[in-house]
């Protein structure tokens, strides 16, 4: 990206830029660390799970960068410009989302997962509502007529639908007799 | 010539496999460089922007944005949503031939052709640009103002508003294929805002012609007013006694009204208004009422509403 930057490839407008890049990033490993436990349930593919942590940890770095931008660079830390801004719907759901990130985030290392135990697991799930508020985030922000971000949150539910017990049972018999 | 101590030289296998690193090492960085490449937009193309002499700074002493910004960050729907891809998408749109129908409430209805316009004595003209997306630039424009053509059509008692149309030419304009938004481009001004000396035709920009990416071969900038009222490759004007619903109003009535009017204390329904990013700065700025021309325009809504005419 800094590379990009300094190539112009970021526009014109090189802070817009850079917020759509961190934010798509931060997006897209979300996403991702959402595709796999569906991808080891249903196709048995395990080593997905390996990477899940890490895919949200790196998710966390590129949202605190995003937040940084915005709040650093394009608002100059200037409260009184930020103000306004924060009270629309899309800032809000995407500092919420970046907030709930935030424990997700610190116990993801040793040794919270063993202190918490099944709690762990439980303050885990919070990342599927993390998911929904970050699509909302960029649908909310992007102009009437763009379909791209209402793409993503369809990605996002389909991977939560395909979390639900009977589907999950359903798809899991269907492709393990197809092997 | 000096003698050179055979210790002093580097040792042939040491030398060749300096040169293997050099070799290698290039090849890591050009391949990283072409991964960059791909990862993000394509490198921007440079502009050859035309020989300008005139001011380099508006009246509030703030400076012109490039040449190459103007030319490569551009909101044209019709070609690509994404503002970084008009320029070249743009560049084989045919713009001559090109007319200009005027026409309706007229009492001199008549059919321009775009050199036609050159009578009206185009001249420069330094105006603030201020997207209802919150950046902003300033531009060197090219342009005429629009009472100069319509007092030579001559509009009728029964004219109260301008209706302006742009091409409509899926052909050449990819974004026009799908039905995305109600095309053609439709947009609109009330009569008195028409007549406003500020109110300019543009057929030129940077001491040059008209990029087509900014609108060529004609286009509207109505500068107290968001840049999207700014319609692009106008082909037909029509004074009207209804008021125009514009393209925009059509398809998001809520977020975008006939006005809109720079206006910091009215916000967009999902953004403030109330800071704008000028293009070429870091950080931000405070936007001003009617984008800085309050003194200019301000009495053409006296007693208005404006949260509710936005």
């Amino acid at each position: 990206m800094l590379v990009d930057a300094w190539r112009g490839g970021l526009t014109a407008d090189p802070i817009r830029g850079a917020l759509l890049r961190t934010g798509k990033l931060g997006l897209e490993l979300l996403v991702l660390s959402l595709a796999c436990s569906p991808l080891n349930n249903i196709f048995g593919f395990s080593p997905a799970l390996r990477v899940r942590r890490a895919l949200g940890d790196y998710s966390f770095l590129y949202v605190c960068l995003h937040f940084a931008i915005f709040v650093g660079l394009d608002y100059g830390f200037d409260f009184m410009y930020l103000l306004p801004e924060l009270i629309h719907p899309y800032a809000l759901v995407g500092l919420i989302a970046g907030l709930l990130l935030i424990p997700l985030a610190i116990t993801s290392f040793e040794p919270w997962p063993k202190r918490l135990g099944k709690n762990w697991k439980r303050l885990h799930s919070l990342v599927y509502v993390i998911n929904i508020l970050a699509g909302l985030h960029f649908i909310l922000v992007v102009k009437q007529g763009v379909t791209g971000p209402y793409l993503w949150l369809i990605l996002i539910v389909f991977l939560l639908v395909l979390r639900l017990p009977p589907i999950r049972r359903f798809l899991g018999r269907f492709f393990s007799r197809s092997e | 010539m000096d003698k050179i101590d055979p210790s002093e030289v580097t040792p042939k296998k040491l030398y060749l496999s300096r040169r293997q690193f050099i070799g290698s090492s290039s090849a890591i960085i050009a391949g990283a460089m072409a991964l960059a490449a791909c990862k993000g937009s394509p490198p921007a193309t440079e502009a050859t922007p035309p020989p300008y002499s005139g001011p380099t700074e508006d009246e509030l002493g703030d400076p012109l944005t490039t040449y190459q910004d103007i030319t490569h960050y551009n909101n044209y729907y019709e070609f690509s949503t994404d503002k970084g891809a008009v320029v070249d998408l743009a560049r084989n749109f045919p713009t001559s031939p090109w007319s200009i129908e005027v026409s309706g409430l007229v009492n001199n209805p008549k059919t321009y052709v775009i050199d036609d316009l050159q009578k009206f004595k185009p001249e420069e003209r330094i105006y603030r640009l201020r997207c209802v997306e919150a950046w902003s630039m300033v531009i060197p424009w090219i342009g005429f103002p629009l009472h100069r053509l319509l007092d030579e059509v001559q509009p009728t008692q029964e004219a109260k508003y301008v209706k302006f149309t742009s091409i409509y030419d899926p052909t050449d304009m990819p974004m026009q294929n799908s039905n995305f938004l109600p095309w053609p481009y439709v947009e609109g001004l009330r009569m008195d805002e028409a007549m406003h000396d500020l109110t300019l035709m543009v057929t030129g920009m940077y001491g040059g012609p008209l990029p087509k990416e900014d609108g060529a071969p004609v286009r509207l900038v109505v500068p107290w007013k968001y840049g999207f009222k700014g319609i692009k490759a106008i082909v037909k004007i029509e004074l009207v006694d209804t008021q125009p619903v514009s393209l925009w109003m059509q398809s998001a009535p809520d977020e975008y009204g006939f006005y809109a009017n720079v206006n910091p204390n009215v916000d967009h329904p999902r953004w403030s208004q109330a800071t704008e990013r000028r293009i070429g700065e870091v950080g931000r700025r405070m936007t001003l009422p009617f984008n800085g021309y309050e003194k200019e325009v301000a009495s053409l809504y006296e007693g208005m509403d404006l949260r509710i005419y936005f």
